[in-house]
């Protein structure tokens, strides 16, 4: 089969690779027909995340139709499922409690290693994201493997478009609960930093489960635009005091709860390797581990801070003072997408969520390379890209939006 | 988890505790007479360990005549019965044990293990069950004149809340070539402690999925295939 992979820093082919085959008895195989490239997929691309090895197939984002079950998988061939990002076992004792990206056992024993010696415990698996999580194929290519099949792929009915259902895969689900670990309270005003994907979804959702005001902070003006179109004042910290701004805005409070949907992605294997990711961040975009530590200062007093931004390594001058003496709740994590999948679904169908409103560019996977250049380059224009293999080389089709103010 | 007061047998027997303890306690000793005062050497020794941590955490580990001592815990959510009967079917370690090729009981307490070493050598190992108890432990030691010394023990414990059984492996070795082989084997991941680990997560894998995870799937790199799993 054909697919994207990735051989080093800024260096994304479309190869000819073995087709996936059933490994374990709870194993399905899905023809992808949908594949989104991530906003962490840059981090891989700009060659970030320790663990990737030349030759890994990418993508974490991806549905498709069934086409092959193990034994003991419910699914029939022919069904149209979203895989979430997370691999969950539905069994382990995190599972169990529905913090499936906790999942003790999708990381194989051999992967496991390196994020239980760096972070304590080995983290849970996932596709298409370096070894560090399992080291599993990711779904930007025409077939993909999909472990523990009873768990994690959510069925969709006939009559959902793909564009409609795909984002259910990581980036609604992570918005979700991102909203819902602020612990929303009538009245209450979020801040969000970050207006990618998974702050506008944090947005939307904020707004689900009764923010009063949602203040989104970006310097993009497209992006700034979509958040202001679903209902959120807006900041660009090129033109204000964001610190400032959020006093006057709420009345010298501070925000109720503030969500940091900037993340920085510098994981780390060893002290050398952590201090080396951390430089290379600080060249590339100093005002990113910025977000985290303005978004404690900027919070209120007994405020809640949400942080679905991803963070790999360890923080240096973090204001632990003002986090611990405003008597901050933070609450964080990889999302638990097998939590939320099907209630989100369910609100998609019923028209109160929609998701395609981001996408800006569709492909095909011969395009995949071209494109990771221009979601690395072109952050303003390209807002989300889908990639779908049943395209031709070259047809690329870029939505034409209309924004509403509100 | 348990306690001081249920260390595992292995440490019971009296040479190998009081190596443990008489090592902690020198330590411990020295170390408060440093920080402190000199007047603490007078201490009573036996009080000096305080922590209830089983013996392979600590920071001292005992060695005695038997080897090194290693030890590792999991917590597996299934009924501890289930676990106990899967693990008493030795015959079933190359299932979860990935460096053990296959093992033979040549009667009912003996068993014949065939060990992947370094290098593709095999090693073999000749191992009588010295305890049986249902549901609780199961231990194991090399018979006279086994190329590998070892001693081992498996524990089984309620986990809290429903939260499934603790299992502990426990385990004293001699390694193949004392030092140097321990280095080598450490260096290819044949190290016991390693696979301890490992065979562990595999066990918990097997018993709570019915499946060991296998990250097995398609890459550009030509020396693999999409049916083995890789690191």
């Amino acid at each position: 089969m054909r697919a994207l992979t990735w051989h080093g820093r800024h260096d994304v082919r479309v190869d000819t690779v073995p087709d996936p085959e059933i490994v374990n008895p709870r194993d399905c195989i899905i023809k992808i027909t949908s594949t989104a490239i991530c906003g962490s997929d840059l981090h891989l691309y700009d060659g970030y995340i320790p663990g990737m090895r030349a030759g890994d197939i990418l993508g974490h984002e991806n549905m498709g139709e069934v086409v092959e079950v193990g034994a003991k998988s419910p699914l029939k061939k022919g069904q149209r499922v979203v895989i979430p990002f997370t691999i969950s076992c539905g069994q382990c004792f995190f599972c169990s409690k529905q913090q499936f990206s906790a999942c003790d056992n999708s990381n194989p024993a051999e992967t496991g290693d390196p994020s239980d010696i760096a972070y304590g415990h080995s983290m849970g698996g996932a596709f298409g994201y370096s070894h560090l999580t399992g080291g599993y194929a990711g779904g930007q290519a025409e077939y993909l493997r999909v472990p523990y099949s009873d768990v994690g792929p959510i069925v969709i009915p006939d009559g959902m478009d793909d564009d409609k259902v795909l984002f259910l895969s990581d980036i609604l689900p992570t918005g979700w609960q991102a909203a819902m670990n602020c612990d929303i309270e009538p009245g209450d005003t979020v801040a969000v930093w970050g207006c990618g994907p998974v702050g506008l979804f944090a947005i939307q959702s904020a707004f689900l489960l009764g923010a009063h005001r949602v203040i989104a902070i970006d310097h993009y003006p497209r992006r700034l635009e979509l958040a202001k179109s679903m209902g959120a004042e807006v900041l660009s910290y090129k033109e204000v005091d964001v610190r400032d701004a959020l006093d006057e805005m709420t009345g010298g409070i501070g925000p109720d709860a503030c969500i940091d949907a900037v993340g920085m992605e510098s994981h780390g294997l060893s002290i050398d390797n952590i201090a080396d990711t951390l430089k290379a961040h600080s060249f590339l975009g100093t005002d990113r581990p910025h977000a985290l530590r303005q978004a404690i200062l900027a919070c209120r007093k007994g405020g809640r801070l949400s942080i679905p931004g991803v963070y790999g390594g360890v923080a240096d001058k973090f204001p632990i003072g003002a986090l611990m003496e405003k008597g901050l709740t933070v609450k964080s994590g990889q999302t638990h997408v097998q939590r939320f999948g099907r209630q989100l679904l369910e609100m998609i169908g019923e028209g109160k969520i929609d998701t395609t409103f981001l996408i800006s560019h569709r492909a095909s996977l011969e395009d995949g390379p071209e494109m990771y250049r221009h979601w690395h380059d072109e952050q303003n224009d390209y807002t989300k890209i889908v990639l779908k293999p049943e395209m031709a080389k070259g047809d690329v089709k870029e939505s034409i939006r209309e924004v509403e103010h509100a | 988890m348990p306690s001081a007061s249920n260390r595992p047998p292995i440490m019971d027997r009296p040479s190998a505790q009081a190596t443990a303890l008489g090592v902690g306690a020198v330590i411990a000793v020295a170390g408060a007479a440093f920080l402190f005062t000199r007047s603490n050497r007078s201490s009573d020794a036996s009080d000096a360990f305080i922590s209830d941590a089983p013996p392979w955490t600590h920071r001292d580990k005992p060695k005695g005549e038997k080897g090194t001592l290693i030890g590792r815990s999991v917590t597996i959510n299934r009924p501890r019965q289930e676990i106990y009967a899967a693990w008493r079917d030795f015959t079933r370690f190359p299932e979860y044990m990935d460096n053990v090729r296959s093992v033979e009981m040549i009667d009912q307490k003996t068993a014949r293990w065939t060990i992947e070493a370094p290098a593709g050598n095999t090693v073999e190992l000749v191992t009588e069950t010295t305890h049986d108890v249902p549901g609780e432990r199961i231990a194991w030691k090399s018979i006279e004149g086994s190329s590998i010394t070892t001693a081992g023990e498996v524990l089984f414990f309620d986990a809290p809340a429903g939260r499934g059984t603790i299992v502990q492996l426990v385990m004293t070795y001699n390694p193949p070539g004392g030092t140097v082989g321990k280095m080598i084997a450490k260096l290819f991941q044949r190290e016991p402690a390693i696979q301890a680990r490992r065979d562990l997560r595999r066990f918990k894998q097997l018993m709570e999925t019915g499946e060991v995870t296998a990250n097995a799937s398609p890459s550009a790199r030509t020396s693999e295939t999409a049916t083995e799993a890789r690191i």
